[in-house]
């Protein structure tokens, strides 16, 4: 059973979900518990990822192959390290609590609402652990599938728009990237993602691929500019599909640019590291007054994903102004900068991913329980939820605050790594992203005073009824999460630290 | 003149047995047309198991003539070679599933006549000669069994006005391609002297080729390009696609979309790669731009139908653009992709008819897109099986659409057009668009009124395996692969 782990996590929640299909909507309470015991199953399953990882490594682990499509020597290949672990505990620990989040709210075709998440997390699995890359294309794309219908299913007035904005922007963005791998493919005959990372290639081949590679990625993450779509789906997606969204699949683009840009386009990625690097400061200044303006409290989460994303890109493409390596192989910094600083950027924007997976889920959810109540995201529609909600104000201060990038919680670790990081790179750099600091706390704070202190303006907020076990179960298991990363980091930047290390050398081995 | 020199059709028995299946299937026409005529009314069902009992037995002898050594037989204008034989099998299996879906849809409109399964047959059997046509003059026979069929077919239901109005366009127009690709056969055959593809071959690839030689078999070229592009429906010359597919009864649409397709990709091998491989520079930079006009008309066109028929058409149109690309490499695994690509094409478009042939009720075509509305309320099943369909068609993986784009795109950048591969991907995204109008107006529209599914039990299961094949020829699409470049 060990040497097919993998191969569990992506099937049996796709396997399961398939079954709570075939349950029907007529039996509702069936599919609920049957897909909680399936999610918590596959979380269970996926914690033997971390027990049995080993991280003094940065080789591929749980290893799996065998061959698939002979004809262009594609194989089903899996394997993680530790980048990949993270992200994968993160999916399937973030599906419990959407399915748990869509208990009593979700009634309407409850069994496929279910069936499309249990779906969705064995494709992203897949995403996280495919080492071929038409398997890795393949979940990529298949992953749209559910979202685009639990957007468009489940979604508000506007969400046939919304849905197929999503899927077009997204299915767009990839097939670039398939181009790019298939020509990668006509020069190395191989589709194995290790392989593509040793293929030589030259500058322009490099710089064709970056960006076809960049686009992909880009759409994900989402950056500026082209982050329209994300306001829109996640405005319309019912809570858990925001969840999953923000969560999770916003990460697929950053595991991206570990995986595929800085490895096998390392010249072309330093070539434009410093037009990434803009793109990301535009993201994380710009569009975080862009949120301050916000009358919608989903939409200016939204916004503020896409400024928190900011620091993952900027601490990726930081590190080409940190350090180069030599003719001899050796890492020469540039201007005093140093290895470390080099892998805090890049650890921190590891953490500020999984991190970002913690609170964007637990706002989201925040913005849930107060929608599933008085059917409105609009702040002004509230103001003064503390009184009749004080269990529940308590969680989304503290939540806020870790949006904002509070001490003590996950939010500020991943951001102050980056930016020690990026301070080496360029101080001002530093100063730009460190902005977000005070943007952040404003626009969060300012909807933090005006949904839940205040004066009641409105009639219905007294009625309001404070959360219930469910959702207090929902709420402490992410806040302690964000807590205990905001603590104790140091687990989680240990198992990553070897396979990052390596992604750095790779990242700075010149192809040409 | 001695009697000897008159024998040019030596004729030796054993060597028809190549053409067993070909033989078999007129002989099952003759017999299926006269039992109709004495069947009374409460027996006509008899015709249409007789039909299908024909085309197993078919599809059984063209199989067990697979692996079979490559034979040349009636004075080298018929070959039996494994193309021909997996083409013939490919195309029995398809006609059978597209006369599962015709039945009911048939009685449903009162089309229910011993003369449809006839001509079907007879369609058939045009295609078979086409398939294992060796000379100009029997991929010719071939064509026109196959296209006069094809024309009375369209007119069977002739009290509506639109059906008429199709079978006369398709009419007029095929006559006139029919005519240009006589016109280059002739023009190739007065430079050869000789109606025989490998004759024609050999006189093609001499290494003395004057330049008037040259021009004259690019002369011809150029008019058989027209008449292939016309049957296969490419841009420009598509214009009878939208209309035919529309005005037709859907019965007959879904035959006309799929099975000819096959054949049509046949005759291209026959004239521009066994006979004129040697041109390939010529005619591919045609292709080029046929293929890619195709697929751009096809896909921005499409997403302005509301008739799913006609929406179906265009998307046709732009899948006929990839598989031309195929041919565009000039490479046998090339070769193999567009054939991967047609078969998958008639996997996926004979489900596609079968869904609007499903949701018809008596008198009422289901062939507008918002018939479709809240389907996924009143046959979530079977609106899954047009999610699988439609995601299919776009290129969507898991499904088979994917891999059979995914293997063109991939020959196209192998011959180095990757430009080719760019404008290719990005006209498939615009067209996922008119799918998703589908996938939206099933799962994300509130219905206005019940659908029910009234077709019969055959239907319905024959449909969910034809989408369950879709989605598991997706997940392994190996051996599908191998065959489809084996052919060459």
């Amino acid at each position: 059973m060990e040497g097919m782990l993998l191969s569990l996590l992506i099937w049996l929640p796709i396997l399961g979900g398939g079954l709570v299909l075939l349950l029907g909507n007529n039996r509702a309470e069936t599919a609920r518990w049957s897909s909680l015991a399936i999610s918590i199953a596959i979380f269970l399953l996926s914690l033997n990822l971390w027990i049995d990882f080993d991280s003094n490594t940065h080789l591929m682990q749980f290893v799996e192959k065998s061959s698939w499509i002979s004809q262009f020597n594609i194989h089903y290949h899996l394997g993680i390290d530790g980048i990949s672990m993270p992200l994968i505990i993160l999916t399937t620990f973030s599906t419990i609590l959407v399915i748990i989040a869509a208990w009593e709210v979700i009634q309407h075709r409850t069994a496929h609402y279910m069936a499309a998440f249990l779906m969705m997390e064995g494709l992203i699995i897949g995403v996280f652990s495919a080492l071929d890359a038409i398997l890795f294309y393949a979940f990529w794309e298949a992953s749209l599938i559910p979202m685009l219908l639990i957007i468009g299913i489940w979604g508000g007035d506007n969400r046939v728009y919304a849905a197929i904005k999503f899927f077009l922007y997204t299915f767009l963005g990839s097939v670039f990237m398939l181009v790019s791998l298939i020509y990668m493919y006509n020069h190395g005959d191989s589709f194995a993602i290790l392989d593509m990372h040793n293929l030589g290639l030259s500058a322009t081949e490099q710089m064709w691929i970056f960006w076809a590679f960049f686009l992909a990625f880009a759409v994900k993450v989402p950056m500026f500019p082209v982050h329209t779509w994300l306001p829109d789906a996640h405005v319309q997606a019912p809570t858990g599909g925001s969840v999953i969204l923000a969560a999770i699949m916003l990460k697929m683009g950053g595991y991206g640019f570990f995986r595929f840009s800085l490895p096998i386009t390392p010249d072309a990625s330093l070539e434009f590291a410093d037009v990434v690097i803009a793109l990301s400061l535009i993201a994380v200044v710009y569009i975080g007054f862009v949120a301050l303006v916000q009358k919608d409290m989903k939409k200016l989460i939204a916004y503020s994903s896409i400024s928190h994303m900011g620091f993952v890109t900027l601490g990726v493409f930081a590190l080409f102004s940190i350090l180069k390596m030599g003719q001899d192989g050796s890492l020469i910094s540039i201007n005093g900068g140093t290895v470390e600083g080099a892998l805090l950027g890049l650890e921190g924007a590891m953490v500020q991913m999984v991190s970002h997976g913690f609170i964007s889920a637990a706002m989201f959810l925040v913005v849930g329980v107060l929608y599933d109540r008085l059917h409105s995201r609009e702040i002004s529609t509230y103001g003064g939820v503390v009184n009749s909600m004080p269990k529940f104000t308590g969680f989304a201060v503290l939540f806020a605050m870790a949006n904002a990038g509070l001490p003590g919680t996950s939010g500020f670790v991943g951001e102050f790594m980056v930016i020690l990081g990026a301070v080496q790179a360029n101080i001002w750099y530093a100063v730009l992203a460190a902005t977000t600091l005070i943007v952040g706390a404003a626009y969060t704070l300012w909807m933090v005073k005006r949904v839940f202190w205040g004066p009641v303006n409105n009639e219905a907020v007294n009625t309001l009824n404070d959360i219930n076990g469910r959702e207090f179960f929902i709420l402490a298991t992410l806040a302690i999460a964000v807590l205990l990363v905001g603590l104790y980091p140091q687990p989680l930047i240990e198992v990553m630290h070897h396979s990052i290390e390596h992604l750095l050398h790779q990242a700075l081995s010149s192809k040409l | 003149m001695t009697i000897e020199s008159l024998n040019f059709f030596p004729f030796d028995a054993s060597s028809l047995m190549v053409a067993l299946p070909e033989i078999f299937l007129l002989s099952a026409i003759v017999v299926v047309l006269l039992i109709d005529l004495f069947l009374t009314e409460r027996f006509k069902q008899v015709s249409y198991y007789l039909t299908q009992l024909s085309l197993l037995v078919t599809g059984i002898l063209s199989f067990n003539l697979i692996g079979h050594a490559d034979t040349v037989i009636l004075s080298n204008s018929f070959v039996l070679d494994g193309m021909a034989s997996v083409f013939k099998v490919f195309m029995s299996g398809a006609t059978m599933i597209a006369l599962v879906y015709s039945r009911h849809y048939l009685h449903e409109h009162g089309l229910y006549r011993g003369e449809y399964f006839t001509l079907i047959l007879l369609a058939v059997l045009g295609m078979m000669v086409m398939v294992s046509g060796y000379s100009l003059l029997t991929l010719y026979l071939g064509l026109e069994i196959l296209s006069l069929s094809l024309y009375t077919l369209i007119a069977i239901a002739r009290n509506r006005a639109v059906a008429v109005e199709a079978a006369l366009k398709y009419f007029v127009l095929g006559a006139i391609a029919s005519g240009l690709l006589l016109y280059g056969m002739s023009m190739i055959y007065g430079i050869s002297a000789s109606i025989n593809i490998s004759e024609i071959a050999a006189f093609a690839s001499a290494a003395d080729l004057g330049s008037r030689e040259t021009l004259i078999l690019n002369f011809g070229l150029v008019f058989l390009v027209v008449g292939i592009a016309f049957k296969l429906g490419a841009v420009p010359f598509h214009m009878w696609v939208p209309d035919v597919y529309q005005g037709s009864p859907t019965a007959v649409t879904m035959f006309l979309s799929t099975v000819p397709k096959i054949a049509a990709v046949a005759m291209l091998v026959r004239l521009l790669i066994d006979g004129l491989g040697a041109m390939h520079n010529y005619w591919s930079d045609l292709f080029m731009v046929l293929a890619l006009l195709s697929i751009a008309i096809g896909s921005l066109v499409a997403l302005m139908q509301t008739n799913i028929k006609r929406m179906l058409a265009y998307s046709t149109i732009s899948h006929i653009g990839f598989i031309m690309l195929g041919f565009v490499t000039g490479v046998i695994t090339g070769y193999g992709a567009a054939v991967f690509y047609v078969l998958a094409y008639v996997l996926m478009s004979l489900a596609a008819f079968g869904m609007i042939i499903l949701l018809n009720k008596k008198g009422f075509e289901a062939d507008m897109i918002s018939d479709y509305k809240g389907l996924s309320k009143h046959a979530p099943w079977f609106a899954l099986v047009m999610l699988v369909i439609m995601l299919s068609m776009a290129g969507v993986p898991p499904f088979i659409g994917f891999y059979s784009k995914f293997f063109v795109l991939q020959q196209v950048v192998d011959a180095g057009f990757v430009e080719l591969a760019i404008v290719a991907v990005v006209f498939a995204v615009i067209s996922a668009y008119y799918y998703l109008q589908i996938i939206k107006s099933m799962y994300f529209d509130e219905s206005d009124k019940e659908i029910s599914i009234k077709a019969p039990m055959d239907v319905q299961l024959v449909l969910s395996i034809n989408a369950i094949l879709i989605l598991v020829v997706g997940l392994f699409p190996d051996y599908w692969m191998q065959l489809a470049i084996s052919l060459f």
